[in-house]
């Protein structure tokens, strides 16, 4: 599963152009068919729904935080603006790659008050370019964060495990799951952080009866961090809510019994920042009943993010137990 | 059906029945949510054109060129008709009126300014002080909406009231082919509409939105969307120019766009991350008729088409703009060469519009 996350990981594809993450992804769930709709998700349908099941949306986003070109400048150096949430602090000497290939570092301006917090207008790309005519991007070329993936045996860091390890959880399924009593609608979803929009038109195009998501959640395991009880490798987070979602209290529930009686570890997830594709499934035409379960990650939004290969193995496992089965919500 | 035949060999020219259209719609008062006067004159103008047209229940006109092939694409095409201004929220005494902005408008601009009020477009002024009155430290701080009032001079006798609009009164100009108005945003993309409408092509339906309520967040376009589900869309709009050179003589990195150098094609705003396929249709028709056009630097701010593409299944939605200075201040600066081409880019994209622009992914 390593290898697949690592091809995952680095792929660019920043919001809106996930075109080379979402090869990667059609390539890994064949045999199974898949099709792309007018945002680019890239979706799979498993199962027919039987007697006793549901039409369940599963979503995660292949897109990514990264830069959008605005100017080239007189000599040669790249203005930028963010793509999703990119926080300015974590630029300065990182690294970039162009979805043409190009490769640039990030430079700051010098800063009057180096105390003071800085913009994305004070910094710039160098991708080497002796003056403009010989730049080799041009306005509107988008970049993701270049690094490279990084085993440490139980922990795993890249640049967009937000959300590829959601992805690569969603094919591990599709392999693994042998039989389901569900119509199963697996949505590689497009431009997650930019405000949940493929996710949005997916969820009105495929009118599922349940949507659950799976992505990244923030933990409060680092040296004076974030108050908050998820910790990396104690299991994967049952959503109960986020800054933009009330998961259902009774998928809660039947996940919670579901990891129970597998067994499994996991962990119960309020995040009080940030949101998910569920959102948008939650409210889509007359509602549905939603939820997720997310991967803990540290340092999440920046270049290096962490999670626990163990985590996401019993989220594949709790995935594949759950969709196996006729869901009853109480 | 259409009873006018138009030449369709070149593309429509911006000429003086188009700045007089402009310049009629450009002095009429359409604050948001209260588009009236706007819907009359293009519902007045646009009638002879269209096969059909009807109000929908926000208050967008929706007016459809049908096309004449089977199979045809179906092609949204979307101008707001509305425009930043004032709301009256409350009387003081002797024609002294508090108000709200609606829509994005900068307070700082307004002291001093005169304006239009209510249905009768009453003459007013958001007061200042005079000089005379007022010491440094009045000058140094900030003006905040609530200090500012709206002046008729004396008391109107009920030809105000509470929730009555109010906009700049800023009458059209024309100076050889700069254009000063206070409502080009979007009057400028509503007359290029009209003019897409007269000269629309047979082999698509063009499904011409003029909407409500752009300024407070794409209220009409969301809706108009949703009811006509078209293959795809493109918005027109007014986006701000800030292309003077800086105060220090540094390079200006941050204009926006540049008055002058052709129509502003979208690649990414606050709401819309545009469909690569319908940028590059819209830069291989500009190539191939060598109509210059401009990419809007990415950033904030956004146009209808951030409603649009989200609707139903999803939209490939792009947008359009012909650049202004001064946005949402009291006058908007435009050109209109920029017009024209950018009239001219939306016209041979529209006739040379094929199924297969869709095809291959986004």
């Amino acid at each position: 599963m390593k290898d697949l996350i690592k091809k995952l990981v680095e792929s660019v594809g920043p919001s809106g152009f996930e075109g080379q993450t979402r090869d990667i992804v059609r390539a890994a769930v064949v045999p199974n068919k898949s099709e792309v709709d007018a945002m680019g998700n890239l979706i799979v349908r498993i199962g027919k729904k039987g007697n006793d099941g549901l039409r369940i949306m599963l979503a995660a986003h292949i897109d990514e935080i990264g830069i959008m070109v605005t100017h080239i400048d007189e000599n040669g150096f790249v203005r930028f603006t963010n793509i999703g949430g990119v926080y300015p602090r974590n630029c300065p000497g990182g690294r970039v790659r162009f979805t043409n290939g190009v490769e640039g570092v990030i430079g700051i301006e010098k800063l009057d008050d180096p105390g003071k917090a800085f913009t994305l207008e004070q910094l710039f790309v160098d991708v080497g370019a002796l003056d403009k005519e010989h730049c080799p991007v041009k306005i509107g070329d988008v970049a993701g964060f270049e690094r490279p993936f990084m085993d440490m045996g139980k922990r795993m860091v890249a640049k967009s495990m937000d959300d590829r390890i959601g992805a690569a959880v969603l094919i591990e399924v599709i392999k693994q799951i042998k039989t389901t009593p569900h119509e199963l609608v697996f949505v590689f979803s497009t431009q997650e952080e930019v405000g949940i929009r493929g996710a949005q038109t997916a969820a009105y195009a495929v009118d599922p009866d349940m949507g659950i998501s799976v992505d990244v959640t923030a933990t409060g395991d680092t040296p004076k961090g974030l108050k908050m009880a998820v910790s990396v490798g104690k299991g994967p987070a049952i959503k109960v809510r986020d800054g933009g979602m009330l998961s259902d209290p009774r998928l809660v529930k039947v996940m919670v019994d579901c990891a129970e009686k597998a067994n499994l570890p996991y962990q119960l997830e309020v995040l009080e920042g940030g949101t998910t594709d569920a959102r948008a499934m939650q409210v889509s035409r007359a509602g549905m009943s939603a939820g997720c379960v997310s991967i803990p990650c540290r340092y999440v939004h920046s270049p290096s993010e962490m999670v626990d290969i163990d985590d996401v193995q019993n989220a594949v496992r709790l995935f594949v137990e759950l969709l196996s089965h006729p869901i009853h919500l109480e | 059906m259409s009873t006018i035949k138009l030449n369709k060999s070149s593309a429509p020219k911006i000429g003086a029945e188009q700045i007089a259209l402009l310049e009629k719609l450009s002095n009429a008062v359409g604050v948001s949510g209260d588009e009236g006067e706007i819907r009359s004159i293009v519902l007045e103008t646009i009638k002879p054109f269209v096969d059909e047209v009807h109000e929908d229940a926000m208050g967008n006109i929706i007016a459809i060129h049908k096309a004449k092939t089977e199979k045809s694409l179906r092609v949204m095409v979307d101008a707001h008709m509305d425009e930043v201004g004032f709301m009256i929220i409350a009387e003081d005494e002797g024609g002294l009126y508090q108000f709200e902005t609606v829509g994005g408008i900068d307070v700082r601009s307004l002291p001093a300014k005169t304006v239009w009020v209510g249905k009768d477009h009453l003459p007013g002024v958001i007061g200042a002080k005079p000089i005379h009155l007022t010491d440094k430290g009045e000058m140094d701080s900030t003006i905040h909406l609530d200090t500012l009032r709206i002046d008729v001079g004396k008391d109107p006798g009920g030809k105000v009231k509470v929730g009555d609009r109010a906009t700049f009164a800023t009458k059209f100009e024309q100076s050889g082919s700069v254009l000063f108005g206070k409502a080009l945003d979007d009057r400028i993309g509503v007359v290029t509409l009209i003019e897409l409408l007269k000269h629309a092509p047979d082999h698509i339906e063009l499904q011409a939105a003029f909407t409500v309520q752009e300024e407070l967040g794409l209220r009409g376009a969301r809706v108009a969307a949703y009811g006509l589900n078209p293959d795809l869309a493109f918005a027109i709009d007014s986006t701000p120019s800030f292309d003077q050179p800086t105060w220090d003589g540094s390079e200006n990195t941050q204009y926006n766009t540049r008055l002058g150098a052709g129509p502003a094609i979208y690649l990414s705003d606050a709401g819309t991350l545009s469909d690569p396929r319908l940028i590059r249709r819209l830069t291989q028709t500009a190539e191939k008729h060598a109509i210059p056009y401009q990419f809007r630097q990415p950033g904030g701010g956004g146009t209808d088409a951030g409603a649009i593409h989200l609707r139903r299944g999803g939209i490939p939605s792009v947008s359009i703009s012909i650049p202004g200075r001064y946005a949402h201040t009291a006058v908007l600066v435009s050109r209109v060469e920029d017009w024209q081409h950018g009239l001219a880019l939306l016209y041979h994209t529209l006739l040379e519009l094929t199924p297969d622009v869709l095809s291959g992914e986004r």
